[in-house]
C-alpha cells in the first residue's frame, strides 16, 4: 500500500519534471532566438555580460566595471535603464541564470506569482522553475561595487531628471563613499540645476567638516537652501546636548548659521505665503464657481435657490455617471461632463421654475421653502439611485500630480485647473450677460419687471432661461468640485450658506461682487486656518459676514439708481 | 417714497379694516378655550391611564407614547414660538433650532452636573467628556449648572439674549425678506459648527447624554415621564395663553400691522425695529423653553440640534398647520411628527420624499395650512354669523 502510493508520488514528479523540460524545451528555443536584441548595443551589453553566469566574485567586479564603462560609453538612455535595472535585481539578490543556456533572467513576484523577466528587454519568459534557475551570488564588496555602479549610472544619465533625483536620494546618506561620487559628477555636470544640487550636498557633507572655516563656509553656501535636509542640519548645529553644550563648538560657525537659518525660515514664510494665497484662489475660485448660479437667479428674479447645492451634486453626480459609462476615457469623460453637467443641472433646473418657482410669484420666502422641499426630493433621489455612500470620480491623469516649484512649495493640477476653469465660466457669463441678446433681457428684467415688459420682453421666458442658465452653471460647478471632493448626496448642502453669503456679500445681481466676494472669502478663510484651524476660521468668517451684512445691506457692490426698491 | 396724503388716510382706513377682519377672524378666544379644553382631556386621561390601569388594560396607554406625546408637545411649542414670529410678524427665521438647542443644552447641563459621579469615570466633580479630554477643572461657563432655577433661567436668558443681540443688529439695519432668513440660517450653522468643537466644552460631537436623574428623580420612572409629560403640556398651554394675550394687545395689534405694511407702521409713527426686536426675542424665549423640555424626555443633546435642517423642518409643521394661527402650528406640529415618527418605521427612504413634497404642495396648494381648510369650510357656513360677532376692541 505504502509502497504503491510512494511510486505514485515518485510517478507524479516524474511526469511533473518530464513536463517541465518538455515545457522549457519549447521555451528555451524562443528565449534564445530573443537574445539578438532591438538594438545592437544592447545586444552587446548581454554578450558582455554572459560570462557572468558562474563567474567567481573577483571576475564579477570585473565584469560589473566593464559593463558600466561599456554603458557610460555608449551614451545610450535605453541602456542605463537596462543595465541599472540589472544590477538592482543583482544587489537584492534576484537575478538568475537559467542552467541550461546561461541566460540571465530577473526573478520578480507580479499579483502574487513569481515570474521570470529577461533583464535585456523585460520580456517576462513564464512562470519560473525553480529547478532550472540558479542564483547569481553576490557579497558584500559586490554589493557595494553594485551600488556604487547604479548611483553612478544615473548620476551620469544623459536626462536631468533622473541626474537631479540621483542626488537627492545620496544626499539622504551623505558617506565618504558618496560625496566621492558627487564630486565626481560635479566636474562633469553642466545642467546649472543639478550643479547646484550638489553643492547643496557637498555643503551638507562639509558641515561636519573638523575645520570651522571650512564649516563656515559650508553654511554660508547653505544661506536660503530650501531643501528641508538643510533646515534640519542646521538646526541640529545649533541645539544644545544634554551636557549644555552646543553641538556646533565654534561660536562663529554658529553666528553663520544662525543667519542662514533665518535667511531659510524668511524664504519659507515667502513660500508659504504664497502656498497659502493659492489655498485661498482655490478655495475662491471653488465658491466663485458653486454661487455664481445663485447670482444670477437670485439677481434676476428675487428668490434663492435652496437646491442649487443640489444642482451642483447632479453636475457632479453627471461626471460620475460618464466616467463609469466610459472607463477607457477617464480623461474625456471629464471633459464630456462639462457640457453634459450644464444640461442635466440646467434642464432640471427649467424644471423646477416651471413647476414650481413661477406659481409663487411675489412671495420670496415660501418660494426659499419649496425649493428646498425640492432639495429634499433630489437629495434622496439620488440617494436611492446610486446608494447613500460617496462615489469615486476618477482624476484624469492630466490633472493629478502637482508643479513642484521649490521643496516647499508645489501646486496641485486638479487646483490650478479649477482655478482656470472657474475664471473662464466667469467671463463666459461675463459675455453672455453684456453682450447677447438673453443677457440684455435679462438685465432688463432684473433692473425693472414691468417696464420691460411693456417693452415686450417675455419675462416668463426670460425667468425660464435665467433659472436654466444659472442652474446649468451649478452643474458645471459640480464638474470641479467632483474633481476636489468627494461625491455624495450630501454635497450640495455644504456649499448652500456658503454660496449665498459670497453673493450678498459681494452684491446681489453683480457679477464682479461675486468675484470679489467669493475670493475675498475664499482668502479670509484659508489665512485664518493656520491660526484658529479650519471650523474656527469658518465660523469667524460666518459671523463676520453677518455683521458685514447688517452694516452694509447690500454688499460690497450695491446696485445704483432707480432699480433699487 | 412720500405719498399724497389724501391717498395715505385711505390707505389708512384700508388698513384698519384689515385689522379689523383680521382680529375678528382668528382672534376670538373660543378658540383658544377649545384648544386648552382639549389639550387638558388628553393630556390628563392619558396621564391617568398610564398610572392607574393595568397594562393589559385596553385603555392604557404606555409609557413610550407618554414620553412621546412629551415630546411633541415641546415641539409644538417650538413650533408656537416660531409662528408667533413668521406668522404674525412675517419674519421667516430658519434658525429657531439654535435656540431650541441652546435651551436644551442649559437643561442638559443640568442634568449633567446631577450624574455626579455615577458617569463611567466617577469623576465626582468633572462629567465624563471633560475627563476624556483630560481637563483639570470645570470651565467658568458650567459653573451654578447644578442649581436648578439657575439652569432654568439660563436656558431662557441664553436664547434670548443671543436672539436679542441678532435682532438688534438684523433689524436696526433693515435686514429682512429672504436675507434675514439666510442669515437666521447662518446663524444656527455657525453654532452648529461651534458645538461640534470638542474645545467648546459641550461635550463635542457625542453631546449630553446618559442623564439620571431630574430634582434627585429617577429619569426612568413612569411617575417622572408622567409629570414631565403634564408639565411641558402645562407650559404648552401658559405659552399659549401668553401669546394670545400679548397678540391681542396693543402691542400684538402693532406687530399684525408692521407684517402688512412695515413702511406704512413706521411712518404712522411706531418705532417697528423694537417691536420686531422684543416679538423675536419673546419668540426665541419660548424656543428655549422647548428645548429645555425636550431634553429630560429625549434623553440626549447633541449638534445635530442646530443643523438648518431641523430648524427649516419646523416652519414647515408651521405651514402645515397654518400660520397666523396659534392652535395651527401645534396641530401641524403633531400631525407633522407624528406623521414622521410613522413613516421612518415603516419606509425610512420614503420620509424625506414625503417631507420634501409637504413642503413644495403646502407652499403652492395649501398656503393657510390644514387650518385654512377647515377654515374655509366653517367660514362658509357661518359666514352671517361672523359679521356680526367682530370683536368690541
Amino acid at each position: 500500500m505504502l509502497l504503491k502510493a510512494l511510486s505514485r508520488k515518485v510517478d507524479l514528479q516524474f511526469v511533473f519534471g518530464m513536463l517541465g523540460i518538455l515545457l522549457f524545451s519549447v521555451i528555451s528555443p524562443s528565449v534564445l532566438a530573443e537574445s539578438s536584441y532591438k538594438t545592437p548595443d544592447v545586444n552587446q551589453l548581454a554578450s558582455l555580460l554572459s560570462d557572468l553566469p558562474g563567474a567567481n566574485f573577483k571576475k564579477s567586479a570585473l565584469l560589473i566595471k566593464k559593463a558600466e564603462g561599456f554603458v557610460k560609453g555608449a551614451a545610450n538612455p535605453e541602456l542605463d535603464e537596462v543595465l541599472s535595472g540589472l544590477f538592482k535585481a543583482y544587489l537584492e539578490g534576484k537575478l538568475y541564470f537559467n542552467k541550461s543556456d546561461k541566460q540571465l533572467l530577473i526573478l520578480e513576484e507580479i499579483d502574487g506569482q513569481l515570474s521570470l523577466k529577461d533583464p535585456f528587454n523585460n520580456a517576462l519568459s513564464g512562470k519560473a522553475n525553480k529547478k532550472q534557475i540558479k542564483k547569481i551570488r553576490v557579497n558584500n564588496r559586490l554589493r557595494k561595487a553594485l551600488r556604487k555602479s547604479i548611483a553612478r549610472l544615473t548620476l551620469f544619465h544623459p536626462h536631468q531628471e533622473v541626474r537631479l533625483s540621483a542626488v537627492g536620494q545620496l544626499m539622504q546618506k551623505l558617506s565618504d563613499e558618496n560625496v566621492s561620487l558627487l564630486r565626481e559628477a560635479q566636474e562633469s555636470e553642466k545642467s546649472k540645476p543639478v550643479r547646484e544640487k550638489i553643492d547643496v550636498a557637498l555643503a551638507l557633507f562639509a558641515l561636519d567638516h573638523a575645520e570651522p572655516a571650512i564649516r563656515k563656509q559650508a553654511v554660508t553656501t547653505l544661506a536660503g537652501n530650501m531643501e528641508p535636509a538643510v533646515k534640519a542640519k542646521l538646526d541640529a548645529m545649533l541645539s544644545v546636548n544634554e551636557q549644555g553644550e552646543y553641538l556646533e563648538p565654534s561660536k562663529a560657525v554658529r553666528m553663520e548659521a544662525q543667519s542662514a537659518l533665518a535667511s531659510i525660515d524668511l524664504k519659507r514664510s515667502i513660500y508659504g505665503f504664497v502656498e497659502t494665497v493659492f489655498f485661498g484662489l482655490s478655495l475662491g475660485s471653488v465658491l466663485l464657481l458653486v454661487a455664481i448660479g445663485l447670482s444670477i437667479t437670485f439677481g434676476v428674479m428675487g428668490v434663492i435657490n435652496m437646491a442649487h447645492g443640489e444642482l451642483i451634486m447632479l453636475g457632479a453626480y453627471t461626471t460620475y455617471v460618464l466616467q463609469s459609462l466610459m472607463p477607457n476615457h477617464i480623461g474625456l469623460a471629464v471633459l464630456l461632463s462639462i457640457p453634459a453637467a450644464f444640461v442635466v443641472s440646467g434642464l432640471v433646473g427649467v424644471g423646477i421654475e416651471r413647476g414650481v418657482i413661477q406659481f409663487l410669484k411675489e412671495r420670496p420666502l415660501e418660494t426659499l421653502l419649496a425649493t428646498f422641499g425640492i432639495s429634499l426630493i433630489l437629495q434622496q433621489t439620488v440617494r436611492t439611485i446610486f446608494s447613500p455612500l460617496n462615489r469615486q470620480v476618477i482624476t484624469p491623469e492630466w490633472m493629478s500630480g502637482a508643479l513642484q516649484i521649490n521643496p516647499v512649495l508645489s501646486l496641485t493640477y486638479n487646483r490650478l485647473y479649477v482655478i482656470l476653469f472657474s475664471l473662464i465660466v466667469f467671463t463666459l457669463l461675463l459675455l453672455i450677460m453684456k453682450r447677447t441678446v438673453l443677457g440684455l433681457y435679462v438685465r432688463a428684467v432684473s433692473q425693472n419687471r414691468d417696464m420691460a415688459k411693456a417693452m415686450g420682453i417675455r419675462s416668463e421666458w426670460v425667468d425660464a432661461m435665467t433659472f436654466g442658465l444659472g442652474s446649468g452653471v451649478a452643474g458645471l460647478a459640480g464638474v470641479a468640485l467632483s474633481q476636489l471632493t468627494n461625491v455624495g448626496p450630501n454635497l450640495g448642502q455644504a456649499y448652500i450658506i456658503d454660496s449665498f453669503m459670497v453673493v450678498v456679500f459681494g452684491g446681489v445681481g453683480n457679477l464682479w461682487g461675486t468675484l470679489v466676494g467669493g475670493l475675498s472669502l475664499g482668502m479670509a478663510n484659508k489665512f485664518l486656518e493656520p491660526a484658529t484651524g479650519a471650523v474656527l476660521a469658518k465660523i469667524i468668517v460666518l459671523v463676520a459676514l453677518v455683521l458685514f451684512i447688517q452694516k452694509r445691506p447690500s454688499g460690497l457692490f450695491p446696485q445704483k439708481g432707480r432699480s433699487v426698491e | 417714497m412720500s405719498m399724497p396724503s389724501s391717498n395715505e388716510t385711505l390707505q389708512f382706513e384700508h388698513f384698519k379694516q384689515r385689522r379689523q377682519s383680521f382680529l375678528s377672524g382668528t382672534f376670538n378666544s373660543r378658540s383658544a378655550q377649545l384648544f386648552l379644553l382639549v389639550l387638558f382631556i388628553v393630556t390628563v386621561s392619558c396621564s391617568l391611564s398610564n398610572l392607574l390601569l393595568a397594562p393589559d388594560n385596553f385603555l392604557y396607554v404606555d409609557t413610550y407614547t407618554i414620553t412621546l406625546m412629551g415630546k411633541y408637545l415641546s415641539y409644538a411649542l417650538l413650533a408656537l414660538s416660531v409662528d408667533v414670529i413668521w406668522g404674525y410678524c412675517g419674519i421667516l427665521s430658519l434658525g429657531h433650532g439654535a435656540f431650541f438647542a441652546l435651551g436644551g443644552y442649559a437643561m442638559g447641563m443640568y442634568l449633567m452636573r446631577q450624574i455626579g459621579d455615577r458617569g463611567v469615570y466617577g469623576d465626582p466633580l468633572l462629567p465624563d467628556f471633560m475627563v476624556f479630554l483630560d481637563w483639570k477643572e470645570l470651565p467658568w461657563f458650567w459653573q451654578g449648572f447644578d442649581f436648578f432655577p439657575f439652569a432654568i433661567l439660563m436656558a431662557m436668558v441664553v436664547p434670548g439674549l443671543l436672539a436679542f443681540v441678532f435682532s438688534t443688529l438684523a433689524f436696526r439695519s433693515r435686514v429682512t425678506g429672504v436675507y434675514l432668513s439666510i442669515m437666521t440660517q447662518a446663524l444656527t450653522y455657525a453654532l452648529l459648527l461651534a458645538f461640534f468643537r470638542n474645545e467648546m466644552g459641550f461635550g463635542g460631537n457625542n453631546g449630553l447624554t446618559d442623564f439620571k436623574e431630574i430634582l434627585g428623580f429617577d429619569l426612568q420612572s413612569d411617575a417622572v415621564r408622567v409629570s414631565l409629560f403634564l408639565i411641558t403640556a402645562l407650559v404648552l398651554a401658559l405659552a399659549y395663553l401668553l401669546s394670545h394675550f400679548i397678540l391681542e394687545s396693543k402691542f400684538g395689534r402693532v406687530i399684525v400691522a408692521l407684517r402688512d405694511a412695515e413702511g406704512r407702521a413706521r411712518f404712522v409713527g411706531y418705532k417697528t425695529e423694537s417691536y420686531k426686536v422684543w416679538l423675536f426675542v419673546y419668540s426665541a424665549v419660548l424656543a428655549g423653553i422647548a428645548g429645555a423640555l425636550y431634553v429630560p424626555q429625549v434623553g440626549i443633546i447633541n449638534p445635530g440640534e442646530f443643523s438648518p435642517l431641523n430648524s427649516i423642518e419646523v416652519v414647515v409643521w408651521v405651514a402645515v398647520g397654518g400660520r397666523g394661527l396659534l392652535y395651527g402650528a401645534v396641530l401641524g406640529a403633531i400631525i407633522v411628527n407624528y406623521a414622521k415618527t410613522r413613516f421612518t418605521a415603516l419606509m425610512p427612504e420614503a420620509w424625506l420624499f414625503m417631507l420634501g413634497a409637504l413642503f413644495v404642495g403646502v407652499t403652492i396648494f395649501l398656503p393657510k395650512g390644514v387650518t385654512g381648510l377647515f377654515d374655509g369650510l366653517f367660514k362658509a357656513k357661518k359666514l352671517p354669523k361672523d359679521t356680526t360677532e367682530g370683536e368690541p376692541s
